[in-house]
């Protein structure tokens, strides 16, 4: 119960309703346990022949207990699965601020089904525990203690000979439960399988006719699908035994007291209420007998998922402020010196010197995988830079606060990521995050769609600005939701704007009238530009090559050109494409 | 337990019962008839069995226990443990039968949509996620599989009881059982109310756990984009308030369950209390049996069970058919491309190919083929080249008939490929794909696919595209297990192992889409080595990506938005100086570019 014992901070947090919640349930086994014994002096009254009055009082006993152990249970249900909804609230809110807070690099390292499978499936098995679990473990405890003292107080001879198939069906739970789980894992297995050879024969639909596989492919599920069958029988087997099982023992408990306990009640050792009363306290004992296996197995698992919580939450975050500098604003000089960076082990820039002065253009081009995005990356911190290798006004970016740092870049990235929600509200994203008034907002997300040439397509929305986008909402084209993503960007007025090849999805023309939008944006800004299109660069008042994470080439487009390396190859290319497409 | 048994229930369809769709459901039965009767027969005698309890109970009260004899007890006590006994085996074999059945039927119903899957035309899978057509295999078939065993079959097993109880108690005393029964009403309105409230509330804490999903989904998959936007704060108190509002819909149905279970309680209890006050009544006045008074007190505590289950099941039959439904549309979704009823079978195939004034479209009327008109001889060879979106691999796609054509005629030998049979039109052709798509299984089964080749001809077939030597590299060579989609091999290897699938095959007509990905360069020359062998002696249709593939082949057709623009040999086209001459520059020009930097790292 290692992994579980970090849940008692949040279980303290709710401690008083936690102990009205568990005199609630004491009351009502309290309660509950009191009315057989009810019963028990109406069946002895009944032969030795009472009056009606004293029937009427009984009766009015027996509901009127039921009633007040209502009101208990109620208050029990009430305020102990509560208590379980709110730690799982708790927690969940947790898991998900430690997780805003980890690093790019995390979420790449892990799958992000996984951490939501973490989120939901583990979170409900550890509310399992705080639920039920922790309901039920109490429940048995005092059903068992109460009814046990008043079997005790009938026949403590019959009490033991009663109890044993009822300790063999809490093992036989507990038994079963875990086999049970093996099997049912194992069926999961299958499925799984299953599902990979229908994925694999339908995406690779084309092969599979090609080659005419069907047959194959079909003899292939059918081995699948008999399989799944064949585990499941074990599954069923398993199943099958165990609720009859239970039942089995539960029915010899009863015939043991039918037959021992009839004997005594004749022997007149017990009276035939208390025969009656005991074969009642021996069927309350069902329920917590069967819970006690089942709640063995929530703690395990409980103990299991909480363990996989732990892990996202043990995850180090590993860009935060530490020891941040006094820096409150920044002017946009970004400074790159003798920068070696490896991502996992795999060298990516090598000894990258590059002077950007504030209010400068640069533009970073090269072959896919030459480290443009990782150099770009490294100003807003989105990975973490060797100390003393990367300076925004002369601070090393570690010790700006990053709140501070962020706040000064606009980044427009290669992939675009838009949220599902209004397109004012995707523009106005970074503008959330401060203080800024209704009015500004409102300004500043339509002068941004201006300069991004959103403008007009917004017009053509449905509802305008407020239209949502994405699966609630309308389809975005591949260049919309780039320039949707770049004037989110520029929304927040950053002093560094960097598009990481983020305009790839836009056609030349839009491209252009962006560009000379941008011109006017970009006078005061730090600009990066990473691109492949020499229409895009050219006009940059630095251009650098980018070529195995180093700069192979610097200068402006008529210099460059000029010296006929890559960048001159690349535009001689440029130029022919566009030929060709002319000519078509 | 039951605050959590509903939770996986799909979101109801609100049509429920479907006449049509219930025939159709139970044809799937008919071959298991004689399980489903017996399984019946079990159910009706398992309802009889569970009645017996309360029942010996009375006998050992009225006749043994209050008149004091001991010994006679030991009889019932006795019949009383074979009664478990049998109630043990017969409950054993019900659950079984039935489940297996149930299994069955799944069976048969996944194989038949597996093998409907496997007819419809390649088109329906591009527009129908690969995703959500394993829901139907999967998922839906389960969903229908709860309607045969916790469904249907148990509602029969309910009503048993609750009948069996109310016969029972009428025969001990019709007038105290009728007293009794007062409270069956009420059980059905508290359940009814219990079932409609916490439905609602059980849809509602499904809709905000797929709030909860989506947002997390959104969030993780963007979080630097979050992070960038300094919005952790912001969207934190997003997620606070969908986490909240999930939270109150769970105390929602805390309240349901809370009020429920006392009040079937308090039912219970008030049934006792009139059997005690009527019965008791009786009792004191001789015309009642104690114990068949204690006999009616457990009985009464037996009624709310089945009622519940009974209103719980319509749930289940709800989101069954909802999924048969969906099932059955896919069944009913007919082929496309079909067999012709009398297939042309040809003696052997030549490898001629002609596309006769071919159009198409995927989405009529944007036409993807404009009058496409060009012949390969067998043996010979034709590339075809062009920019993406020129037509190029629908060409093949309509070769390979996975698309019909809606106008012209694409022939083998001289035939019409929508009058031979598919398999042998097929089993003529090998096509390669850019992608190299591999299945998990060994490297011997990914190049023998399901055809019967022989090791030696599989072997001999890697050898002669050159990639035996890396497979024998591999730890259980031609043994090892093709890991999560080959991981286990670099993109170079993959193409020529798909290379080899093709040659194993030994088709008349190779068509092969070459891939663009680079590769490095020693293995690029092994590709070309490798092209060499596999087009000896075939007809081929190359979509050529490549100068040196180019230059080998017969003839070049240079596509460009649907249509033939230019054909000719390498020498010809480039004489001509048009589209092929300037494409011909630009990949020179690219190959340069791309044999100078190679990196591919994670940016």
């Amino acid at each position: 119960m290692r992994h579980l014992r970090r849940l008692l901070p949040y279980l303290r947090r709710h401690r008083a309703r936690m102990a009205w919640g568990l005199l609630c349930l004491v009351l009502t086994t309290a309660l509950s346990v009191a009315s057989p014994w009810v019963l028990r002096y109406a069946v002895d009254d009944l032969m030795l022949k009472v009056t009606r009055e004293k029937l009427w009082l009984y009766s009015g006993f027996i509901v009127g207990l039921v009633l007040l152990e209502g009101v208990f249970r109620y208050y029990m249900r009430m305020v102990l699965i509560s208590i379980s909804r709110q730690i799982e609230y708790e927690l969940r809110g947790d898991v998900f601020a430690h997780l805003t807070r980890l690093s790019a690099r995390y979420f790449q390292s892990h799958r992000i089904g996984d951490i939501m499978s973490r989120a939901t499936n583990d979170m409900s098995a550890v509310r399992m525990v705080l639920g039920p679990g922790i309901m039920y473990t109490a429940n048995t405890v005092a059903t068992f203690v109460g009814t046990v003292a008043l079997m005790l107080r009938i026949s403590p001879k019959l009490l033991g000979l009663a109890l044993v198939p009822l300790v063999l069906v809490s093992i036989l739970v507990r038994y079963f439960g875990r086999r049970i789980h093996d099997r049912f894992e194992s069926v999961q297995a299958q499925l799984s399988e299953m599902n990979v050879v229908v994925q694999e024969s339908l995406s690779g639909a084309r092969v599979v006719r090609a080659y005419a596989q069907e047959p194959h492919e079909v003899a292939r599920f059918e081995a699948a699908n008999q399989e799944y069958v064949r585990r499941n029988r074990g599954l069923i087997r398993m199943f099958g035994s165990l609720y009859p099982g239970i039942q089995l023992l539960m029915g010899t408990g009863a015939v043991l007291v039918v037959w021992l306990g009839g004997r005594m009640a004749v022997a007149g050792r017990i009276t035939v209420g208390e025969f009656v009363a005991f074969g009642a306290y021996l069927a309350m004992l069902h329920w917590p007998m069967i819970a006690l296996g089942w709640v063995v197995n929530i703690f395990e698992r409980g103990e299991a998922s909480m363990g996989r919580l732990a892990e996202i939450l043990d995850a180090p975050p590993e860009i935060r402020d530490q020891d941040p500098a006094p820096v409150a604003a920044l002017r946009g000089e970004v400074e790159f010196r003798g920068l070696t960076f490896a991502y996992d082990g795999k060298p990516v820039l090598h000894h990258v010197d590059l002077r950007v002065p504030a209010g400068s253009t640069v533009a970073v081009v090269g072959p896919t995988g030459s480290g443009k995005s990782t150099l770009v990356g490294l100003i807003p911190r989105l990975f973490e830079a060797p100390p003393g290798t990367v300076f925004v006004d002369g601070h090393d970016v570690r010790r700006i606060p990053l709140a501070v740092l962020r706040g000064a870049v606009g980044f427009v990235p290669q992939e675009t990521f838009l949220f599902s929600d209004t397109v004012r509200e995707n523009v106005a994203f970074g503008l959330r995050a401060t203080d800024v008034g209704e009015e500004e907002v409102k300004k500043r997300v339509e002068w941004a769609a201006e300069v991004s040439q959103l403008a007009s397509d917004v017009a053509e929305f449905p509802q305008g600005y407020e239209t949502f986008v994405g699966e609630r909402g309308i389809t975005l084209s591949g260049g919309q939701k780039q320039r949707t993503a770049l004037a989110r960007a520029l929304a927040v007025l950053p002093r560094i704007l960097v598009l990481d090849d983020s305009l790839s999805a836009v056609d030349t023309y839009t491209e252009e009238e962006i560009l000379k939008g941008l011109r006017g944006v970009r006078a005061g800004r730090t600009t990066f530009l990473v691109s492949h299109r020499i229409s895009t660069v050219k006009d940059a008042d630095l251009i650098v090559v980018l070529r195995d994470g180093a700069i192979v080439e610097r200068g402006t487009h008529d210099e460059l050109v000029a010296r006929g390396g890559f960048y001159a190859d690349l535009h001689r290319r440029q130029l022919l494409e566009e030929e060709v497409e002319r000519t078509a | 337990m039951s605050a959590e048994a509903g939770a996986f229930t799909e979101d109801l369809v609100a049509k429920s019962y479907d006449r049509t769709l219930l025939r159709r459901l139970l044809t799937y039965l008919r071959p298991y008839k004689a399980a489903v009767a017996v399984s019946f027969l079990l159910i009706v005698v398992m309802a009889g069995l569970d009645l017996v309890g309360p029942y010996l109970t009375k006998i050992a009260i009225d006749r043994y226990i209050t008149k004091g004899d001991a010994a006679g007890l030991a009889g019932v006590a006795a019949l009383f443990m074979a009664t478990l006994l049998a109630a043990f085996v017969v409950r054993f074999g019900q659950v079984y039968i039935l489940q297996m059945t149930g299994q069955k039927v799944m069976l048969d119903m996944r194989r038949q949509i597996f093998g409907h899957l496997q007819r419809l035309h390649v088109g329906f899978f591009d527009r129908h996620p690969v995703g959500r057509l394993m829901t139907r295999v999967t998922t839906d078939v389960d969903a229908v599989n709860e309607l045969f065993t916790s469904g249907v079959v148990t509602v029969f097993g309910d009503l048993f009881t609750l009948l069996g109880i109310m016969g029972v108690m009428t025969a001990m005393n019709p007038k105290l059982a009728l007293v009794t029964f007062a409270v069956i009403p009420f059980f059905f309105v508290i359940t009814n109310w219990f079932r409609r409230g916490s439905r609602q509330s059980f849809r509602e804490v499904r809709k905000w756990i797929a709030r909860i999903n989506a947002f997390l989904q959104e969030n993780l998959t963007g979080m630097s984009v979050v992070q960038l936007f300094r919005r952790e704060a912001r969207n934190q108190g997003a997620f606070a308030a969908v986490n909240r509002a999930h939270a109150d819909a769970n105390m929602t149905q805390i309240f349901y369950y809370a009020v429920f279970y006392p009040a079937i309680d308090l039912l219970a209890a008030v049934a006792v209390a009139m059997i005690l006050l009527y019965g008791g009544g009786r009792v004191l006045a001789g015309t009642l049996t104690l114990g068949a008074l204690v006999a009616f007190v457990q009985y009464s505590e037996r009624f709310w069970r089945p009622i519940s289950d009974l209103s719980e099941k319509f749930n289940i039959l709800q989101a069954a058919m909802a999924s048969s439904e969906r099932i059955f549309t896919l069944l009913d979704t007919p082929a496309q491309v079909i067999a012709p009823a009398r297939p042309v079978r040809l003696p052997a195939v030549r490898g001629r190919v002609a596309f006769e004034r071919v159009s198409f479209a995927y989405n009529p009327p944007q036409w993807v083929l404009r009058d496409v008109d060009f012949v390969v001889e067998p043996g010979r060879s034709v590339a075809i080249v062009g920019a993406t979106g020129a037509g190029k691999t629908t060409i093949i796609s309509l070769l390979a008939r996975f698309y019909d054509v809606p106008e012209g005629r694409v022939t083998l030998d001289g035939v019409d490929v929508r009058e031979l049979d598919p398999a042998q039109l097929r089993s003529s052709l090998a096509l390669v794909l850019q992608d190299v798509h591999l299945f998990s299984g060994t490297i011997a089964s990914n190049i023998r696919l399901g055809s019967s080749i022989p090791d030696e001809r599989v072997r001999e077939a890697a050898r002669a595209v050159h990639v035996h030597r890396f497979i024998e590299a591999l730890p259980r060579g031609y043994d090892t297990e093709v890991k999560e989609r080959g991981a286990t091999l670099s993109v170079g290897q993959k193409q020529l192992l798909s290379f080899a699938r093709a040659l194993a095959h030994d088709p008349r007509v190779l068509i092969l889409d070459e891939a663009t990905s680079s590769v490095d360069t020693e293995t690029e020359g092994l590709i070309q080595e490798a092209l060499k062998v596999l087009l000896r002696g075939r007809t081929a249709i190359v979509i050529a990506h490549r100068l040196s593939t180019i230059q080998n082949v017969d003839e070049i057709l240079v596509m460009h938005k649907g249509r033939i623009r230019e054909r000719g040999t390498h020498q010809e086209l480039l004489a001509q100086r048009g589209i092929y001459w300037r494409l011909y520059q630009l990949q020179y020009k690219d190959q340069e570019v791309l044999a100078g930097g190679e990196a591919e790292l994670p940016a």
